[in-house]
């Protein structure tokens, strides 16, 4: 099977106050393509800043990080932006929705990057798969925190993305509508045939991956095999 | 806890109460400068009369009277003053003048102001000038020069830098030369039809007022048509036309305020939505609605003082520069002081205008609910929801009533010019709110993607559009009409300098010279374009009603000043190329003395007299009553160089009642120009010439200060403008970089950011721009054509100036905003929980 993703003894610091900040270190492992990843750990474990640098979002301090056999680091802020554009798709937990577009237009801006036409129809196809066709013209104001969710993985599947990152996916929404954004979540990605990596403290969620690395003050603690493994 | 609170967004805060330090400083300096100049009018009144007592008169002044102006007074001294010509003769050159002959120790107060300073007195002494500055540095002369005035050559004595109570721009038509009184009978200036007036000045001994002396001698003065000055009224009159110069200026700077307060309450109004989560925080923890309503009131008004302090501070210092600005206005030396009474009603007004302005997005605070911890739902209140915002509409129409009404001391005009202000900011509001539903009507689904976007941001959520294109937008329109306006004038008098038409005038020529000077001009190689005579009268009677007759009979159609004025009149049996008949008909020359005399009389004239065709008037042609029917009247426009006349007389009538003459040629250059004013003026040195390129000239350069002048106050609301765009920019930084760093996520390029922000920008510093300039081009076409009577012609290329220089300043400062979204990694940004 591919590699999708390679991470090599990657390490992250900040400074700040004039001290130095080790947030990761010695980070290493791969995922393999069409698979499903959990990252879990206690708040301040690293999990979100891994998440960052995986997906190209911030320079690692050490270490290397591949991307569909693409070396991250030694891309400028716009090259990566392209492979972003090109091969990942993101859900957040406070959804990062444009406050100012429709939900249609937040679906649709990805493709709008990349200059494709002829996108409406998708972007209506894929509200359509979340349930929301009746609030394709809705500001994220007017939406609930599960709609935007909703719309939110609608923006992440439109490019087709060979890996996508869920940030706590689940993290701002209550019981029943978690339950139906994480099946909404795993069936577009079975259906697409995309790699998924979570970060989640929700172990309930992290159970239904391939796969769960534990992370703790900045290190892998554990790589266990998921509930879907079995 | 408003203290507390502030903590985080003091900065942030300050940048809302930006916008208003313009309109304070504006306010304060215009008050300030206000008061200064009273106080400066008071002090230096005496010196600006330079007497107790001045008598004119405009013509020749009745033997009656003459006993009475001969007594008054423990010294008196008396100045004839009138347009003539000089000759340089070191220069060879010639030049319109406005002679001042003068007889006795005259100023009293204050001095004339010479180089060398001794030359004020030695000039009475014998055949000595002294010569304005502005003509000596133009003609190169030296003290000791000669020149001449009428037949008579006089030795300049110095250089007049200053006469009392004269401004800068009162002098440069016909700057002033002085001649001792005795020489003039011998100069040969004074013939048939000359322009004198007589002023006769006082000194009162010290027991006697010149009020007292006054109130004895004013219905004698008043009776004999005689005009007359104190330094009371001259305080008065010098207060009354600087206080309308300042209220225009102060109104001005009021619009900059209220400009600013429009951003304050868009700023607010974002500040407000931010704080929804800690407030709905603070109610879900026992505050009440209006403890957390005074919360942030405290700390608008907080904010509110320190930005009006600030703004007092900046116009104290801008009060510095307006009597620079205004130097060439003043007949006075204009002193600069701090005022305390201005800043306090600076920050005062400031202060108030403001805090309402902020106060109508804050009382929204007291709507937010625990609940929005729940979801960050807002919904600004509506005006009809809540009558507390009423009352703050209601409460701000108001104060901006009161305060033009306190500036204008009129109700009618401060209505006017509240209904102007409210008019003006509907219907940039309304150009504004009618451009986003269009775009949004008519969105280009066409468009490329980036271009799509940084237009659609104009009517999305949280866009700032309107309050954009209204601040922005208002102050292009000031500046757009001043210059429209200012441009309109120039070109009009332009058009009268250019092409074929005529642009010198010759006055003052007595029959005898008439076809003497005609041949000349021929002869010189120019065109006698016109050669009019002109015979002076006053109306006796009209429709058998004498002078006095409106005073008694309140309301009656005859106004009582249409016996008083002076008419210059000519005859002639056809209509010039500027003139129509617009009622009646021309009946031609008047065969015998017992023919009916048809006069024709100018239309606007004929309004103001309240007389139509068929009525009665009987014109006093110098001692010999006259009497006329209206046979037709005129219409005339006066935009070109000639002779136009209120009354014209049929031919038969006037030919032999004494007459003066002007001619009007045409000449082609400065050296024609020259070389035939020195000719003319060789042979017929009684005679004045007007070249009206020098008086384009001198009006071009009057307009321009004045230009100078109204712009440079205007221009408080142009950068108030831009300091709300920037607030603006600023405030939405955030909203802004959330919005461009989930684009960066999702894959866009730096290019892509950047063209998105400026395309914004640039609609909607194009729209802004395009609001005020349509709305100047409004404006200056009503001026145009209901003040003006002229047509308006807008110039493109300063158009596009104004507009590309608009948009470029709007782009720049929004594409700078964009930098640290730029600078740094989306994830940094992400964490930061923009």
């Amino acid at each position: 099977m591919d590699t999708i993703l390679q991470v090599s003894n990657l390490g992250k610091t900040y400074l700040g106050a004039g001290r130095t900040l080790t947030v990761l270190s010695g980070i290493s492992f791969s995922v393999e393509a069409g698979t499903t990843l959990a990252v879990v750990g206690p708040s301040g474990s690293g999990k979100t800043t891994l998440l960052g640098l995986c997906a190209g979002l911030d320079r690692s301090s050490s270490g290397s990080v591949e991307l569909n056999h693409i070396l991250l680091d030694a891309l400028s802020e716009d090259e990566r932006a392209r492979v972003r554009n090109l091969y990942v798709g993101f859900i957040f937990q406070n959804f990062q929705l444009l406050n100012t577009l429709t939900a249609l237009e937040n679906v649709m801006v990805p493709l709008e990057l990349r200059g494709e036409k002829n996108i409406r129809a998708r972007a209506l196809d894929l509200l359509g798969q979340v349930g929301l066709s009746a609030r394709v013209h809705h500001y994220p104001a007017q939406l609930s925190g599960g709609e935007q969710q909703r719309v939110s993985l609608a923006r992440a599947f439109s490019t087709s993305p060979k890996i996508l990152f869920a940030d706590e996916p689940t993290g701002n929404l209550d019981a029943e509508t978690s339950e139906m954004v994480t099946g909404l979540l795993f069936d577009l990605n079975r259906r697409a045939g995309t790699t998924l990596v979570i970060v989640t403290h929700n172990r309930e969620l992290a159970e239904r991956t391939d796969r769960i690395i534990g992370l703790k003050g900045g290190v892998i603690i554990s790589d266990t095999p998921g509930g879907a493994a079995s | 806890m408003a203290w507390r609170d502030s903590r985080r967004n003091r900065s942030r805060l300050a940048l809302f109460i930006s916008s208003i330090i313009l309109g304070i400083a504006a306010l304060v300096a215009t008050f300030s400068f206000s008061y200064n100049l009273q106080r400066d009018v008071n002090d230096q009144a005496k010196t600006m009369v330079g007497a107790d007592l001045v008598v004119e008169a405009s013509g020749a002044v009745s033997p009656q009277i003459q006993p009475l102006l001969d007594s008054v007074g423990r010294d008196r001294s008396k100045e004839r003053s009138f347009a003539s010509m000089i000759y340089f003769v070191r220069s060879k050159s010639t030049r319109l003048i406005q002679v001042r002959a003068l007889e006795g120790n005259y100023p009293y107060y204050g001095s004339l102001e010479t180089t060398p300073a001794a030359a004020a007195r030695t000039f009475r002494t014998g055949r000595y000038a002294l010569v304005d500055k502005t003509l000596m540095l133009q003609y190169g002369a030296k003290v000791g020069d000669s020149v001449r005035i009428g037949t008579l050559g006089f030795a300049i004595s110095g250089t007049l830098n200053k006469a009392p109570g004269r401004n800068e721009i009162s002098l440069t038509v016909a700057p002033p030369v002085y001649i001792p009184l005795r020489y003039l009978a011998e100069s040969g200036l004074l013939q048939k039809g000359s322009r004198v007036s007589t002023q006769y000045y006082y000194k009162m001994d010290s027991l006697t007022s010149a009020e007292q002396v006054l109130t004895a001698i004013e219905p004698r003065l008043q009776k004999a048509g005689l005009e007359y000055e104190t330094v009371e009224t001259r305080k008065k009159r010098t207060g009354r036309s600087f206080d309308d110069f300042s209220q225009f200026l102060t109104l001005i700077g009021f619009i900059a305020l209220l400009l600013g307060s429009i951003g304050v309450a868009s700023a607010i109004h974002i500040y407000i939505r931010e704080k929804i989560g800690p407030i709905a925080i603070l109610r879900c923890l026992g505050v009440k609605a209006w403890q957390a309503f005074v919360i942030y009131l405290i700390q608008i008004l907080g904010i509110g003082l320190v930005g009006s302090v600030a703004g007092a501070a900046l116009g104290t210092l801008i009060q510095q520069l307006l009597p620079l600005v205004l130097k060439d206005f003043l007949p006075f030396q204009a002193t600069v002081s701090l005022s305390w009474k201005a800043v306090f009603q600076g920050v005062l007004l400031g202060l108030t205008i403001s805090m309402l302005f902020a106060l109508l997005p804050l009382v929204s605070v007291r709507k937010i609910s625990p609940l929005n911890t729940l979801r960050l739902s807002y919904e600004a209140t509506s005006m009809l929801g809540d009558p507390l915002k009423w009352l703050l509409y209601i409460l701000l129409l108001s104060s901006i009533l009161a305060f033009s009404g306190w500036q204008m001391h009129s109700l009618t005009k401060a209505l006017v010019f509240t209904g102007s202000v409210l008019l003006a900011l509907g219907l940039l509001a309304a150009a504004a709110r009618t451009m986003m539903w269009l775009t949004r009507k008519f969105f280009p689904f066409s468009w490329n993607y980036l271009l799509r976007q940084g237009f659609a941001n104009l009517y999305r959520p949280n866009n700032q559009t309107v309050v954009l294109i209204i601040t922005i937008g208002l102050g292009v329109a000031f500046i757009g009409t001043l210059y429209f306006v200012q441009d309109m004038l120039i070109s009009r008098l332009s058009v009268t300098a250019s092409g074929n038409q005529a642009n010198m005038i010759l006055f003052d020529i007595q029959s005898s010279q008439v076809d003497g000077l005609a041949g000349l001009t021929q002869k010189s190689g120019l065109p006698v374009l016109q050669k009019v005579p002109i015979v002076t009268m006053r109306i006796e009677e009209i429709n058998g009603k004498k002078a006095g007759y409106g005073q008694r009979e309140k309301g009656d159609s005859v106004p009582n000043r249409a016996f008083e004025s002076e008419l210059r009149v000519t005859y002639r049996d056809s209509l010039s190329a500027t003139e129509k008949i617009i009622s009646g008909r021309l009946h031609g020359p008047v065969r015998s003395p017992a023919d009916t005399v048809f006069i024709s009389m100018e239309e606007g004239y004929a309004r103001r007299l309240h007389v139509k065709t068929g009525d009665r008037i009987v014109f006093n042609v110098q001692g010999l009553l006259l009497p006329t029917v209206i046979g037709s009247l005129r219409q005339v426009s006066w935009r070109q160089v000639g002779t136009n006349f209120r009354v014209t007389f049929p031919g038969g009538v006037l030919e032999s009642a004494p007459q003066f003459y002007v001619l009007i040629t045409r000449v082609e250059s400065s050296e024609e120009s020259a070389r035939f004013q020195q000719s003319v003026i060789a042979r017929f040195p009684n005679v004045s010439i007007i070249d009206m390129r020098l008086v384009l000239s001198v009006l071009d350069d009057i307009l321009s200060k004045i230009g100078f002048v109204i712009r440079f106050m205007a221009g408080f609301s142009i950068v108030t403008g831009l300091v709300v765009l920037i607030a603006s920019v600023l405030i939405s930084k955030y909203q802004r970089m959330q919005e461009s760093v989930l684009l960066r996520t999702l894959g866009a390029s730096r290019r892509q950011i950047l063209a998105i922000n400026a395309l914004e920008y640039f609609f909607l510093g194009s729209l802004a721009a395009a609001t005020g300039l349509l709305l100047a081009i409004g404006a200056s076409w009503a001026l145009a054509k209901y003040s003006f009577d002229s047509p308006l012609s807008v110039s493109v290329i300063p158009v596009i100036i104004l507009f590309l220089s608009i948009v470029l300043v709007t782009m720049t400062i929004g594409l700078l905003n964009s930098r640290e979204v730029l600078s740094q990694t989306p994830l940094e940004i992400l964490r930061k929980e923009v």
